[in-house]
């Protein structure tokens, strides 16, 4: 089992979770999230007074699989993320020791 | 103040001296009552609209514009007003604001409001419920002090702010409130003042006593904690922008009712009033555009409420484009206060209550001397009984001299006055919040609770 975290544009999050749903994944966590990369933050001024912000807001989608979905939930999720330009995001993917399904106690991918 | 002689009452006077038939004298009594319910009405929804800008209004304006751990102190600051205030009008404010005393205070002949009832008060409001009046000027007094806590914002103790704001109330506001409006009031240019400075609705005794007293609890409490190093952005502008319509609204019951009558004048200074305040969006919006390349939505709503502070003094007495033109000088001046000399200066204004309020209010007061204008109130007659040359246009230069008068005396009086109240504020119960309460934010150290929980 792996566990994929994809940080993106939130602006981007109604095209991954359309491409998501197309390719069969119905189970997903979304966070919002403030962040940053290497992207640049922005200024803003209010009443001559100016900050430099940083942590830009960005969407964050969890989603467990079976190891063998990994790679082509990662292709779909970073293909409908993308813009081209810095702060697109980027997509992690871990290893699941365990996972539990509360109401009946399935274990392991049967709890997916 | 102002009104208009109600030709209506002085025909029933007339009919009521002279030996004149029933009839007549019943369709005259019925004409004055019927302009004492008109008047009346109108007035009863000002004093609403008046309430309704400390509360939600200013309180919306001033919670979105501080960080999110302070918004309910923050909005508790006006609200707290609505009742503290009241209680001392009723007490004594009322009375030595607006009885008869000396030239600089009323005396004590409506303590506890005795002898206040529904009866018209001829020297104030002929046509109106002497309650009427009463309850109107209250709201006033609500919210001048409530216009203030934007200086100390985000650092005050609540018990601080209390006594500071009810003895501020007592030694200013009282005091600057008779000197202008009250009968025998020193600057009262209708009512017997010696130098007749001209206060349609509270430019001197509203905006520049709360505005200096801004400045001077601003240097007196010192900085927040991190001022100018950690961000300190509003938490909500959508707060700010709904409480800054709100004012807008209200500002109507403010101005326009300050005619104190449902007649031409109250129009008017409706006009002069929307006047300002689409003026003052205007220039502050235009000159921060030009330099900083971007119109914010704060901008355009500190100019709305500059335009507006501006015309106060003004609109009973000012055609609607000198009115304009008041409201975007006010504009562009409050925006080179707030946003250059301010932070060159370096007070921490949290909200910047003297930039707007101080600087707007000197400013509406002295072009009050320039624009005033006979066309508009007649109110003010010469020896000859006819209307008398208000402002410099109407060939009166003299009046910027009274109005700058007026405004020194409002300055002085605020800054000493405010000094003295806080330092025994101080010495009571303190009023800079501990470290650790302002850094957990007022919401929570002051009254254990918080505007925005996550759980919930």
């Amino acid at each position: 089992m792996k566990k994929i975290e994809a940080i993106i544009q939130p602006f981007k999050l109604e095209d991954v979770r359309e491409a998501l749903k197309n390719i069969g994944v119905d189970g997903m966590t979304i966070i919002e999230v403030r962040g940053h990369g290497r992207q640049k933050g922005h200024k803003e001024v209010y009443r001559g007074h100016e900050y430099q912000v940083d942590l830009l807001p960005k969407a964050k989608i969890e989603i467990f699989c079976r190891a063998e979905r990994t790679g082509e939930i990662v292709s779909v999720i970073a293909a409908a993320a993308r813009t081209g330009k810095i702060g697109d995001g980027k997509i992690f993917v871990l290893p699941v020791e365990e996972a539990v399904r509360i109401r009946n106690d399935d274990r392991g991918v049967d709890a997916l | 103040m102002k009104y208009l002689p109600s030709l209506l009452l002085s025909t029933a006077a007339t009919a009521a001296a002279d030996e004149l038939p029933e009839a007549v004298k019943a369709a005259s009594a019925a004409a004055a009552a019927a302009q004492l319910s008109a008047d009346n009405a109108w007035m009863l929804a000002s004093c609403a609209l008046v309430l309704l800008m400390t509360g939600p209004g200013l309180a919306l304006f001033y919670g979105g514009l501080v960080r999110r751990k302070n918004v309910l102190g923050t909005m508790m600051h006006s609200f707290i007003l609505m009742a503290l205030a009241t209680v001392l009008w009723a007490a004594v404010g009322y009375s030595l604001a607006f009885g008869e005393g000396n030239a600089v205070i009323g005396g004590f002949q409506y303590l506890f409001l005795r002898g206040v009832g529904m009866a018209p008060n001829a020297d104030y409001a002929a046509t109106l419920p002497h309650l009427t009046f009463m309850a109107f000027q209250m709201m006033f007094a609500i919210i001048t002090p409530a216009l203030i806590s934007g200086a100390y914002a985000e650092r005050i103790k609540f018990s601080g702010m209390v006594v500071y704001t009810a003895l501020w109330l007592l030694l200013v506001y009282f005091p600057m409130a008779h000197m202008v409006w009250g009968k025998g009031g020193l600057f009262n240019a209708f009512l017997g003042g010696r130098i007749p400075c001209l206060d349609f609705a509270g430019g001197t005794v509203v905006h520049i006593t709360s505005g200096v007293s801004a400045l001077i609890a601003a240097l007196y409490l010192r900085p927040r904690a991190g001022y100018l190093e950690e961000p300190m952005r509003p938490h909500s502008l959508v707060l700010s922008f709904a409480g800054a319509c709100l004012l807008w609204f209200g500002w109507f019951g403010f101005n326009a009712g300050s005619a104190l009558s449902a007649g031409p004048l109250a129009a008017s200074a409706f006009v002069a009033t929307h006047f300002g305040a689409a003026g003052g969006v205007a220039g502050w919006l235009a000159a921060e555009w030009l330099r900083t390349g971007k119109p914010s939505v704060l901008g355009g709503i500190s100019g709305c409420v500059a335009g507006l502070v501006a015309i106060t003094p003004a609109s009973g007495f000012v055609l609607p484009m000198p009115a304009m033109l008041i409201g975007v000088l006010a504009g562009v001046c409050c925006y080179a206060m707030v946003a250059v000399v301010k932070m060159r200066l370096g007070y921490d204004d949290s909200l910047d209550a003297f930039g707007v309020h101080g600087v707007g209010g000197t400013l509406g007061a002295l072009l009050t001397g320039v624009f005033a204008t006979n066309a508009v109130n007649s109110a003010l007659k010469d020896s000859a009984g006819n209307p008398a040359p208000l402002g410099l246009v109407d060939g009166n230069p003299m009046q910027i001299v009274n109005q700058g008068l007026g405004t020194l005396t409002a300055i002085v009086l605020a800054a000493a006055g405010s000094f003295i109240c806080l330092k025994i504020a101080d010495m009571i119960c303190g009023l800079r919040a501990a470290p650790e309460h302002e850094t957990d934010g007022l919401d929570l150290s002051m009254h254990g609770e918080e505007g925005y929980s996550f759980e919930a």
